[in-house]
């Protein structure tokens, strides 16, 4: 690295409690959920009128007219006008994505605050026409006469008037990500038990951390919610056994249930970060900092790598630049896309033909203390609101690393759609 | 919220209307305002027994730009000049018979108070007399300042201030606040004032300027509304409320550039997390207003466990842990600090169906009136303020007989609203304030219940 930089501290964060699909926030917009959450946030932190570095947010499914999505929801909420914002996209790893390029310029010292933010609604997702019904829009639209216009209507088939709904579909392979995931779960031999009971453990564990207040500065309510919807204290890997499964259900052994993947999810979440300098002057806490990121690609289309698996590249590319092992950590936040992706990405570090064939390392990483993972609860429980995941783990594993004291080591692990993966280490 | 009965009573036809059919009218109360002076009309001041305040009460009137008049002639005219107050000093009696010096001196006054005039008395605590003519003379103070509350018309008030020598510098902060119309619904009170190290007085709009203060139940009603009134005063306000309230507690943070914090003040560890925050974030605090409260009525022989601890561990035993909390803890608590504790009718009155509920609230002013001595000694207050019936949307909600009543049993024949509670917290809060601790003032517009 060329000039040491400073490294961004981690004030806190805020979301609103994540809602499935056409439940609570039915009706809210991207936009409403994002000013609502940047809201709480400014509440929180006492922000009103004040005017941040930035503020960087996305939604992995958005609406053309939302295309300066993060200004107006700036705009709208309590910040300072002054305030400026601007949009990014990297699937699941938008806001962690986010949350890196605000601790990036911060580092570089290009801005002393900023705000990180994801938001996502499945509920009021953009539909698009089908290009038939598109190409006579068009047509419709440059008619000059009445007649023009009654012959382009009358091409209009009731077929074509049947909206594309947006599917969770790999553009290039057509396949759910939850088949993909099937794929990598088959491949890894990872059993429909150990997926159920990775389910379970992350319900019993976001239930629990509700319980003794965890999320009481983590989360403000929305919509008359309170807590996830999504969230189920009382599963047991007995229930969860009676479910069919959803994905690779091709296969007669398909391992994959709608409980041990996450669930179509609404939510919002913003993360605000600083220099210590501002949040000392502020008397704001720095509950950790991030202290590097990385991101990889995988070739699952024709490289025989699994959509999910990029995270694995990324991971021990990071490690051996901060020269840790994967071993050097006292949380690990690897985000639940499915239980059998946990899985699958802790049995590859474990694999030492794999780490050696695929990785280029001498050794495998090794495996990880399960005790130390997702201790919250994580995506499984929670639901996941694509782009707002990010924000989510980023304000819930430095809030736990300060909560365990100075000098503690979190990783964050997080796959995205197009074979991509984003992962990041904070310390308190 | 509005109190729509005393709108429509006001108005052409409702004046008219209500004249007819002989309802009571209440008069539409005079509301502190930033910027407005502190009384609409000239105030006389006048004295019975020896008076040794005169000078002290002229020095607070001219400070605050209101003209002193000298006592009225007793001529029974009711059109010379119209008086925004009445004040006597009736420290200094000996016995009764120098009460009729009161009554020469108040009856020609009175008659020609504003409407939503003040009438306040200034006499020496009845405790500390020497003989028992003396504390005759005294307690007698009480009885004549709350009936003349009950005969004052249009919105007007009554209250006494209890001054023991050597209190003097203590009188400021409440003969103002008593005086205005901060204290709207506050009528038929007496307090009693300490000698005291009272600051010099600040910026008079902006009493709490620099203060950090929290209010526990400010997501809505009568915390939202002291939360606004103490922000409004110059203090930045860490609003607290359940985290299932979170929503509106943004809010009412936002609205005001305080802050929001999310917590179950019945928590085991809500204390330490209250204390850590406020060390952490503000560096101590100035202003703790425990108004947080829930009601669980049941007969008591029909009461079952859950509704009696739910309340005591909301409206008392919280009060208790995070007031201890925060003076173990040393520094949290900064010099000067102001306690108030959010009491109520109940508590004074009792009330049918509220065992539970009146407990606690008489809890709330045993724990004050002990706690008093230990915050005298460290330049610190805690006091209590106990509402009537307040106009809140919890009220609102009450069957329209019940209401009515509840709210027209008062010597100001109206329900008080959530911002008459917050401005006597946001007076008792101030620094000038320093001489009241261990007092219960209410808000109840001189109800008839508990009187
Ligand atoms: N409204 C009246 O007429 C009246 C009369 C006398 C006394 N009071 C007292 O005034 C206070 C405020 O009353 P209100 O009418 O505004 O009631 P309210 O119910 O509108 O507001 C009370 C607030 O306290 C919060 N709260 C409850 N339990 C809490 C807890 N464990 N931790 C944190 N916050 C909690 C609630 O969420 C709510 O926001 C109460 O102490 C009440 O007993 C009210």
């Amino acid at each position: 690295m060329a000039t040491p930089t400073r490294k961004a501290a981690i004030v806190g964060g805020n979301r609103i409690p994540f809602a499935r699909s056409n439940t609570a926030y039915a009706q809210a917009s991207n936009q409403d959920m994002l000013t609502a959450t940047l809201d709480g946030l400014v509440a929180r932190f006492g922000l009103q009128g004040e005017s941040v570095g930035e503020v960087v947010a996305g939604a992995v499914l958005k609406h053309a007219r939302d295309f300066n999505l993060t200004r107006e929801s700036v705009l709208g909420s309590q910040l300072s006008p002054t305030t400026p914002a601007y949009d990014i996209q990297q699937a699941c790893g938008t806001g962690l994505e986010a949350a890196i390029l605000v601790a990036n310029k911060i580092a570089l010292g290009q801005i002393e605050a900023g705000i990180a933010g994801g938001v996502d609604t499945t509920s009021d997702a953009p539909l698009a026409v089908g290009d038939d019904l598109r190409r006579t829009l068009i047509s419709l639209n440059n008619a000059k006469t009445v007649a023009d216009r009654l012959k382009a209507l009358a091409r209009i088939r009731p077929g074509q008037l049947v909206p594309e709904i947006p599917r969770n579909a790999e553009p290039r392979t057509g396949l759910a990500m939850g088949d993909h995931a099937a794929i990598t779960a088959k491949e890894w031999q990872i059993g429909r038990e150990e997926q159920d009971e990775l389910a379970v453990l992350s319900h019993q564990n976001m239930a629990a951390a509700y319980d003794r207040g965890f999320f009481d500065d983590l989360v403000t309510p929305y919509l008359g919610l309170t807590r996830d919807n999504n969230l189920r204290p009382d599963s047991s890997v007995e229930k969860l056994a009676t479910l069919k499964p959803v994905f690779g259900t091709g296969d007669p052994d398909a391992t994959m249930t709608a409980a041990n993947s996450t669930p179509l999810t609404d939510g919002a979440s913003a993360v605000l970060l600083a220099s210590d300098e501002w949040a000392e002057a502020k008397g704001l806490p720095v509950l950790a900092h991030l202290v590097d990121a990385q991101t990889a690609a995988v070739d699952y289309v024709h490289g025989g790598e699994g959509l999910l698996m990029a995270p694995v590249y990324a991971v021990p590319v990071m490690l051996a630049r901060n020269g840790l092992t994967l071993q050097d950590f006292d949380f690990y936040e690897i985000h639940e896309a499915f239980a059998s992706t946990v899985l699958a990405t802790m049995k590859a570090w474990e694999d030492p033909a794999y780490c050696k064939g695929k990785l280029g390392l001498d050794a495998p990483l090794g495996s990880i203390d399960r005790s130390k993972l997702n201790v919250n609860g994580s995506s499984l429980a929670a639901g996941h609101p694509f782009a707002a995941t990010g924000g989510r783990i980023v304000a819930q594993l430095a809030k736990q690393l300060h909560e365990a004291g100075p000098g503690k080591r979190g990783l964050i692990s997080i796959c995205a759609a197009g074979g991509q993966g984003v992962v990041a280490i904070l310390e308190s | 919220m509005s109190d729509w009965y005393t709108n429509f009573v006001n108005s052409g036809v409702g004046t008219t209307i209500s004249k007819q059919l002989g309802l009571p009218r209440p008069a539409v109360l005079r509301r502190y305002e930033p910027g407005e002076p502190l009384l609409p009309g000239p105030v006389v001041v006048g004295t019975a027994g020896g008076g040794r305040l005169r000078d002290t009460v002229t020095a607070v009137l001219r400070d605050a730009g209101v003209t002193v008049l000298s006592p009225v002639a007793a001529d029974g005219s009711t059109d010379g000049e119209k008086l925004g107050a009445v004040v006597l000093d009736a420290t200094g009696l000996s016995g009764p018979g120098d009460l009729a010096a009161a009554h020469d001196f108040l009856a020609p006054a009175i008659r020609r108070l504003r409407a939503s005039g003040r009438v306040v008395v200034l006499a020496d605590p009845p405790a500390q007399a020497e003989t028992p003519a003396q504390a005759a003379a005294r307690q007698a103070v009480d009885g004549l300042t709350r009936s003349i509350g009950k005969e004052l018309l249009n919105g007007s008030t009554a209250n006494a201030i209890y001054v023991p020598e050597g209190a003097e510098a203590s009188l400021a902060s409440p003969l103002t606040f008593f005086l205005s119309g901060r204290s709207a619904y506050v009528d038929g009170q007496g307090v009693t004032l300490a000698a005291a190290d009272v600051p010099a007085s600040g910026d008079p709009e902006k009493p709490l300027a620099g203060k950090v203060a929290v209010v526990t139940g400010a997501a809505r009603g009568i915390g939202a509304s002291i939360a606004q009134v103490v922000a409004r005063d110059g203090a930045h306000v860490v609003a607290v409320d359940i985290p299932a309230a979170g929503d509106s507690l943004a809010k009412v943070a936002n609205e005001i550039g305080g802050t929001a914090l999310q917590l179950d003040i019945t928590a085991p560890d809500a204390p330490q997390r209250l204390v850590e925050h406020l060390r952490e974030r503000h560096g101590g605090v100035d202003i703790v207003v425990h108004n947080a409260g829930i009601t669980r009525d049941k007969l008591l022989v029909n009461m079952d466990a859950a509704r009696w601890n739910s309340v005591m561990a909301v409206n008392l035993q919280a009060q208790l842990d995070i007031t201890q909390a925060l003076l173990d803890d040393g520094d949290v608590l900064k010099p000067g600090a102001r306690v108030v504790s959010v009491s109520s009718q109940s508590g004074i009155a009792g009330n049918r169906g509220q065992t539970n509920y009146a407990a606690s609230k008489a809890g709330v002013i045993g724990m004050v009136r002990a706690w008093a001595p230990r915050f005298a000694e460290r330049g610190a207050t805690i006091n209590a303020v106990a509402p009537g019936f307040i106009v809140t949307e919890m009220t609102a909600k009450m069957p329209f007989g019940r209401r009515e009543i509840g709210s027209r049993i008062n010597s100001l024949s109206q329900g008080g609203l959530p911002v008459d509670v917050a401005e006597t917290i946001a007076w008792l809060a101030q620094p000038g304030s320093a001489g009241v601790n261990g007092q219960v003032v209410r808000v109840c517009g001189q109800s008839m219940l508990g009187a």
